[in-house]
This record gives structure tokens, C-alpha cells and sequence, in this order.
């Protein structure tokens, strides 16, 4: 009975080797020398170049901000947080105490850090920690809400830093697609570009 | 559901609805040893380069055993391929990271995953595997699984159609398995495994997955062979960011539902899931085959009624699974919602400041979701990759509300029979079918028969079998689990959320699904190989009955429909589909589905932590 299975086993072994060498060895090498030709920068990993030449980071990956004038990502349960060589959720459930002591305590942080009151409505995004721990989005709510104390930290007028949300927001793909969500560390980018104009106009 | 998801799911059927019967138009060129695509002048003399290496005669039929023979060596041999590469990982190039091999059970459960369509993953990738293991150990798989799962099921269409006027009889009876059957005017065969192999391979899954890939590559994802980068962050921390080969093998583990992930978010991880339109495309293609084959099987069976059929049993169950998950995702946790948390903003409004609106925004549960995809594109395509076998997930189902997370958890217990996994999902479904002209036939009274052929006690105790086995390996290992020391230990919540995320682990395992209630600790030893087992059970024990039911079906004569047939398209047989699919697939699982999901939603409800 066992027999059929060895005569089969020339044709298995050819064909692991054939099928392999293409689907393994000629597929992804095509893949990647198209990839490197037409999008360059998104093959690579649409990596942001500061002025000195170092890099910051991705513009598809959230990175950690504590500071009072930036914009604060989402929790993240990426490594020890937003680690983009460990992505991860927290995979913690709806009755897990974990959480909910999390949600708490994250809640009444983020009320106290953008001045809102005790009983404010506080956005889900901000306080829960997103699927890959490295979104790089916070919902528009969310960054409408932290407007006012990255405003203040920097000097700037409540406008000028909704208008930068604004134009940091990407849209729903061709209208409809997906959710409106604000890139946290283009935004940020953006205010330090604005800083830099500021303090250049007095010292003319 | 706000009106901005209901256009999202419209435009998803929609194109879907489009693409099913060019698909299975194509399949049957792709499938016919002599079928004719745009893709011959390049591809033909490749592909009768490789019949000539391997040694076969693509126009040589092989009877069920010979084919089933073929397709277990096959496996076995790149199993063990998979399993020498992960091994010896630390010793093969592609690895910047210098990362170690893997442990001898991690291997196992690897080398199995990906051989039998899981793509389970007891590891986070970016941390874990070599560029080398990923692209020659797992994208391998990720074609040739795929296309193995294309073959049975075309096999198992073929005995199920009556091919004596269609093809010329020649002598391609296989005389070792079939003495005496020369004579015979009815081909007992079903095609040739090596054939089916190169050809699906070949025709359908690389030329598409070339367009795909470079497609997602415009979108954001990744595709290089560089060391992971280290970049200075604004605040001036070091953040090293993950790099490689991603969209040649994302493409892939797509379009042939394998699932496994280039990193540990899987398609949550904003390189392996860019846009919002990345994500429309990959779940299409997700969905693309497995519809197709519907049309292939109504076409081949001459009756493309009976192909609509069986394509609108498996969409009422989706849509049905998507609107409850997508329901219970926006309802949100009620737990949560007393914290004081509001829904994220659904719709951009420039200068919109009333934040008293936001008071009354439904508060749906974020938990492990992300921004662009938001509740209604996370809930879509959980329910999308646990209906179709494929087990990529853009959300962590471990984090969904009790009922939302039922849903995907329900869809493979179901057998991975609505859309399932590319060929798995299409036999899966065919047995349901034998069995409910089966219930059918017993209701009138009369001898059943399907498409003119008998259904006897052979076939049903085969379909029963299938589904007993698949029941007992879920049901079995889970409790199994559920008492033992092992078991507990890698659970990573606790009460009722803990029990569903070992009985989820079962059931994606079995399944050959993949997905994960990801909390749980899998890397250990006993839940490496209890899982390994589970998956071989899931794919092989499945494979090998319906083979059996292939060839008896092959074997007999077609008798034309009469007065009594019971028929085989149209809504009356859609509904008995379902019934059946529900009744003998589902019902075995309520008890356990009350225990975890079920009993958690309760309590959830009256503000029980863990």
C-alpha cells in the first residue's frame, strides 16, 4: 500500500524544486526589482529624512510622543510601545480587569494633560491601544481635543494648529473608503516647520 | 451601521458579485489540461519544461487513489522541506537580523501550518524568521498549498460531472488502481494531480499575484531585502523599523487564503495593510477564487443554477455574519463606555467643533482596531478572513466584543465552507450538498441523487465522516486543553474570554483557518504539536474521504433527471443548503460556543471583570 506513495515521491521532490525555485527565487526577486523601480520610497518603507540627513521615521508608523507640544499618538502594545520591530495588540478582552484598570487610568490621564473636565466625553482611539500598536493615526476628534494644549505650549494661536490638523488629515480613500484619520507624526513635523518660520521673522 | 458602511459593504459584494464568473470562466481553462489562456505563448513552454523535469504526462488521468497518493507525497515533501529550513534558519543567508533557528516543535507546528493551507502562527514574524525562512520556507507554501486545495476540488468536481460525452475516452483509465474499467463507457478518473499543481500555479496564482503585489507595493508596503532600519525619533528615542520582503508574499497569502503574516499585526501592521483601498483589494482577493469556483463547478456540471445556488447559500451566511459582528463592534462595551470613552469621528467635517455631538456617537469598541480601517472595515474583514480560511486579520479578534468575536469564531466552525478557503471552501460546501440531497431524498422518499448520480451509503458515511472528524479534533483538543495545566498557562485572559481563546485555537487550527484570539501563549510545546495534530487532521482527513467520494461518484453512471429529482438550483435548495449547513455544521458547537462567547456577552452586560 505504502508503495504508490514512494514511486510518487520522485515527481514531489522535482516539483518542490522547480515550483520552489520559481515561486520562491524568480517571483519575489521580480516583485522586488519592479517594486524598486516604480515605488521606490514605498518599497523601502516611505521613510522621513530629517534636515541633517538622519531618519526620523515612517510616515505609515506611529512613534512615541510624550512631550506637551506634540500630538500624542494612540497606547500602543507594540514591544514596550510602539516598537516597529515587535508589532503587536494587547489582545486583551471586553471583561478583562487589565484593561478596564487601563482604560482608567489612561482616561483620566488624558482629561487632566488636555485640561478637560472630570465627566468629559473622551475619544475611544485615544485611550485604547490600536491593533498593530503602530497606528500611525489619531481620529480628528481626537486631535481637535489636544489642540488647545499643543497651542499653548508653542505659542501658537488655536487656529493656526486646527488648520495644520486639517491639512494632516488624510481622507477616506476615494470618498467612501475606510475612516478620516489624522497622521500624528506628519502633524508634528508640520509644527516644528511652522516654529522654525516663527522665530526666524524677529531676528530680521 | 452608519450609511458610509452600508456603501462600503454594497461596494464590496458588488465587485465581488462582478469578478466571480470571469473567475470561473478562467478556472476552467486553468483547469482543463488542454484549456487555452491569453498567457500560453509565455507560459506553455514553462510549463511542458516542467512536466518533462518532473517526469509526468499532463494528459495522463489518474483515479482518486493515484491522485490522492500524489498530492500526500507532495505535502510530506515539502513539509519536511519547510521544517529542514526553519531548523537550520540560522545557517542559510537572507538573515540581517542573525536570527537562530527555531525549536524543534516550533518547526513542527510551522512546517505544518503552512503545508496544510493554516498559516498558524505560534510566532511574531519580524522577530522570529529570516528573510530566507519567509520567502523559500513559508511563500512556497503559500502557492502550492493553495493550488493543492484548487486540485481537490476540481477532482472532486470532475466525479461529479458526468464527463463521458464531453471527453473523448481514451485509454487514460488508471490500470493499477482500476482493473476492468477499460470497457467502461463512464471515466472513473478525476484528473491529474501534477497537472492541476503546475497549471493553477502557473496560470492563475503567480500572474496574478505579480499585479497584486506591485499593486500593494503603491500603496505603502514594503519590498526589500535591507536590514531593519534604526531611526531617530523627534523626541530622539531609537526606533528600528522592520523591513523585507513583504508584498511578494503578501499577495500571496491573500489570493491563495493562507493568512500567515509578514509580522506579527498581520494585516493590522500599517506596512502589511497600508490604505483603506489596500484593504478593499485584499479582501476581494481573499474572496476571488474561492466565488469563482462556484461558477467553475455550475459550468462544469452543466447546470450554472445549481453554481448561483451554492454561491448564494455561502453569501446569505456572510452577509448574515457581517452584519451581526459589524452590529455588536459598533454597539461597543458597555463597560468601557461608563469610563467615559466616545466613538472616534467617523466623518471628516473641516472646522467641526460641537464637541457635544460626540455625546451622542454610538462607542464602539477600538480595542485592538485601527483608525483607518475604523469598526465597520475591521468587522468586515474579520468576518471575510474566517469565512474564507484565510486567517490574516487587520483587527485583533481577541479584543472584539463577546458576540463580534463569536462571529469569525462561528464561521469556522461552519467547516470554512462559506466562500472557505481557496478549494477547501468548494468541497467543504459539496459535502453539505451530498448530505442535504441526502435529507432531501429521505423527506420524499425516494433514492437521492445528485446531478443524476446515486447517493448511496457510501457517500454519506464518507460527507459524515469529514464532519464528525472535524468535530471531534475541535471539540476534543479544547477540552483537552481546557483541563490541563498546559492549557491554562497560556491563556491571557482569564473567565469565560479565556476558554474561547483556546476553543478559537482549535477551531482556526482544524479550520486550517489560521487567525488567532492572538492573546494566547502558543509557543510551548504541547500547544505547538496539539496544534500541529489538529491542523493535519483538519486538512488530511478531510481530503482524503472526499477524494473517496470523488472517485465512487466518478465510477457511476449518470441517469437523466425525471419527475421526482429533487432540484439541485433554485431557492428551495439554497434554503436546505443553509439549513443543513447550520443544523449538522453549527449545531455541535452551541454548547461550547455558551460556555465562552456566549455566557461572556451576559455578563459583559452586567459589568463582570476577569
Amino acid at each position: 500500500m505504502m508503495n504508490p506513495l514512494f514511486t510518487e515521491l520522485r515527481p514531489a521532490i522535482l516539483a518542490t524544486l522547480v515550483l520552489g525555485g520559481i515561486t520562491c527565487g524568480a517571483y519575489p526577486l521580480l516583485i522586488t526589482q519592479v517594486a524598486n523601480a516604480t515605488f521606490h520610497d514605498q518599497a523601502h518603507g516611505s521613510l522621513i529624512t530629517g534636515k541633517d540627513g538622519q531618519i526620523i521615521g515612517s510616515a505609515l508608523l506611529s512613534q512615541n510622543f510624550t512631550a506637551e507640544n506634540y500630538f500624542h499618538p494612540r497606547p500602543s502594545a507594540a514591544g514596550s510601545g510602539h516598537d516597529a520591530a515587535s508589532s503587536s495588540g494587547s489582545n486583551l478582552g471586553p471583561t478583562s480587569q487589565k484593561l478596564h484598570d487601563a482604560l482608567k487610568e489612561r482616561i483620566a490621564a488624558y482629561r487632566t494633560l488636555n485640561g478637560l473636565t472630570t465627566d468629559a466625553a473622551v475619544p475611544a482611539d485615544a485611550v485604547t491601544a490600536s491593533g498593530s500598536g503602530l497606528d500611525p493615526h489619531i481620529s480628528v476628534k481626537n486631535a481637535e481635543l489636544q489642540a488647545a494644549r499643543v497651542a499653548k505650549a508653542r505659542n501658537l494661536s488655536i487656529e493656526k494648529v486646527k488648520e495644520l490638523i486639517i491639512a494632516n488629515t488624510t481622507k477616506p480613500d476615494l470618498g467612501i473608503l475606510g475612516d478620516a484619520g489624522v497622521n500624528v507624526l506628519e502633524l508634528n513635523l508640520a509644527l516644528d516647520n511652522v516654529e522654525r518660520v516663527f522665530q526666524l521673522v524677529p531676528s530680521k | 451601521m452608519q450609511a458610509s458602511d452600508w456603501l462600503q459593504f454594497a461596494l464590496f459584494l458588488g465587485l465581488l458579485t462582478l469578478i466571480t464568473k470571469p473567475m470561473g470562466l478562467y478556472l476552467m481553462q486553468v483547469l482543463d489540461s488542454n484549456g487555452r489562456t491569453w498567457l500560453d505563448p509565455v507560459v506553455r513552454p514553462v510549463e511542458k519544461l516542467t512536466y518533462k523535469i518532473l517526469g509526468v504526462d499532463p494528459q495522463r488521468e489518474q483515479g482518486w487513489k493515484q491522485y490522492t497518493f500524489s498530492m500526500l507525497a507532495f505535502s510530506l515533501t515539502g513539509a519536511l522541506f519547510t521544517y529542514a529550513i526553519l531548523r537550520l534558519q540560522h545557517l542559510l543567508p537572507w538573515n540581517p537580523q542573525d536570527l537562530p533557528g527555531l525549536s524543534h516543535h516550533l518547526a513542527f507546528n510551522t512546517a505544518v501550518s503552512f503545508t496544510t493551507n493554516t498559516n498558524w502562527q505560534s510566532y511574531g514574524g519580524e522577530a522570529t524568521l529570516s528573510y530566507f525562512s519567509q520567502v523559500v520556507g513559508l511563500t512556497f507554501h503559500n502557492f502550492v498549498s493553495a493550488a493543492v486545495g484548487i486540485g481537490i476540488a476540481a477532482a472532486l468536481v470532475r466525479g461529479i460531472s458526468d464527463r463521458k460525452t464531453s471527453f473523448p475516452t481514451r485509454s487514460t483509465v488508471d490500470r493499477v488502481f482500476q482493473p476492468g474499467e477499460t470497457s467502461s463507457k463512464t471515466r472513473s478518473t478525476v484528473g491529474n494531480f501534477w497537472t492541476d499543481l503546475v497549471r493553477v500555479t502557473y496560470y492563475l496564482l503567480l500572474p496574478v499575484c505579480v499585479a497584486l503585489a506591485i499593486f500593494l507595493v503603491s500603496q505603502g508596503m514594503i519590498q526589500n531585502f535591507d536590514a531593519y532600519t534604526h531611526a531617530k525619533t523627534l523626541e530622539g528615542a531609537e526606533q528600528i523599523i522592520t523591513q523585507g520582503p513583504m508584498a511578494s508574499q503578501v499577495a500571496i497569502k491573500m489570493l491563495g487564503t493562507n493568512g500567515g503574516g509578514f509580522v506579527n499585526a498581520n494585516a493590522a501592521h500599517p506596512f502589511e495593510n497600508p490604505t483603506p483601498l489596500s484593504n478593499l483589494i485584499q479582501m476581494l482577493s481573499i474572496f476571488a477564487i474561492g466565488s469563482g469556483l462556484t461558477y467553475y463547478l455550475g459550468r462544469m456540471v452543466k447546470n450554472q443554477g445549481h453554481g448561483w445556488a451554492v454561491w448564494a447559500a455561502m453569501m446569505i451566511m456572510f452577509v448574515g455574519g457581517v452584519l451581526v459582528c459589524a452590529h455588536y463592534e459598533a454597539a461597543g462595551n458597555p463597560i468601557h463606555q461608563q469610563l467615559g470613552i466616545t466613538n472616534v469621528d467617523r466623518v471628516f467635517q473641516p472646522g467641526h467643533e460641537d464637541q457635544t455631538s460626540s455625546q451622542t456617537h454610538p462607542t464602539g469598541n477600538m480595542e485592538g482596531k485601527e483608525v483607518r480601517f475604523g469598526l465597520f472595515n475591521s468587522s468586515l474583514f474579520a468576518t471575510v478572513t474566517t469565512a474564507a480560511s484565510c486567517g490574516a486579520v487587520n483587527s485583533m479578534h481577541d479584543s472584539f466584543t463577546p458576540i463580534g468575536g463569536l462571529v469569525p469564531l462561528f464561521m469556522m466552525e461552519l467547516g470554512e465552507v462559506v466562500i472557505g478557503g481557496v478549494g477547501a471552501g468548494l468541497y467543504g460546501m459539496l459535502v453539505f450538498v451530498i448530505l442535504a440531497v441526502f435529507i432531501a431524498g429521505l423527506m420524499v422518499g425516494r433514492t437521492p441523487e445528485y446531478l443524476g448520480k446515486k447517493i448511496q451509503a457510501k457517500e454519506v458515511k464518507l460527507a459524515m465522516l469529514t464532519l464528525l472528524v472535524l468535530t471531534l479534533s475541535i471539540l476534543g483538543f479544547t477540552a483537552w486543553a481546557s483541563v490541563s495545566a498546559w492549557g491554562v498557562a497560556g491563556l491571557n485572559n482569564a473567565g469565560p474570554h479565556g476558554f474561547s481563546e483556546m476553543l478559537y485555537a482549535y477551531s482556526s487550527a482544524t479550520a486550517n483557518n489560521g487567525s488567532a484570539f492572538a492573546g494566547l501563549t502558543a509557543n510551548t510545546p504541547w500547544y505547538n504539536t496539539t496544534l500541529g495534530i489538529a491542523m493535519l487532521i483538519g486538512r488530511f482527513l478531510m481530503i482524503v474521504p472526499i477524494m473517496a467520494i470523488a472517485g465512487s461518484l466518478a465510477a457511476k453512471q449518470a441517469v437523466p433527471a425525471g419527475p421526482g429529482t429533487f432540484p439541485v438550483n433554485g431557492a428551495t435548495f439554497t434554503i436546505l443548503l443553509i439549513g443543513t449547513v447550520l443544523l449538522i455544521g453549527a449545531l455541535n458547537f452551541l454548547p461550547a460556543l455558551a460556555l465562552g462567547p456566549i455566557v461572556e456577552h451576559f455578563l459583559m452586560g452586567q459589568g463582570q471583570l476577569f
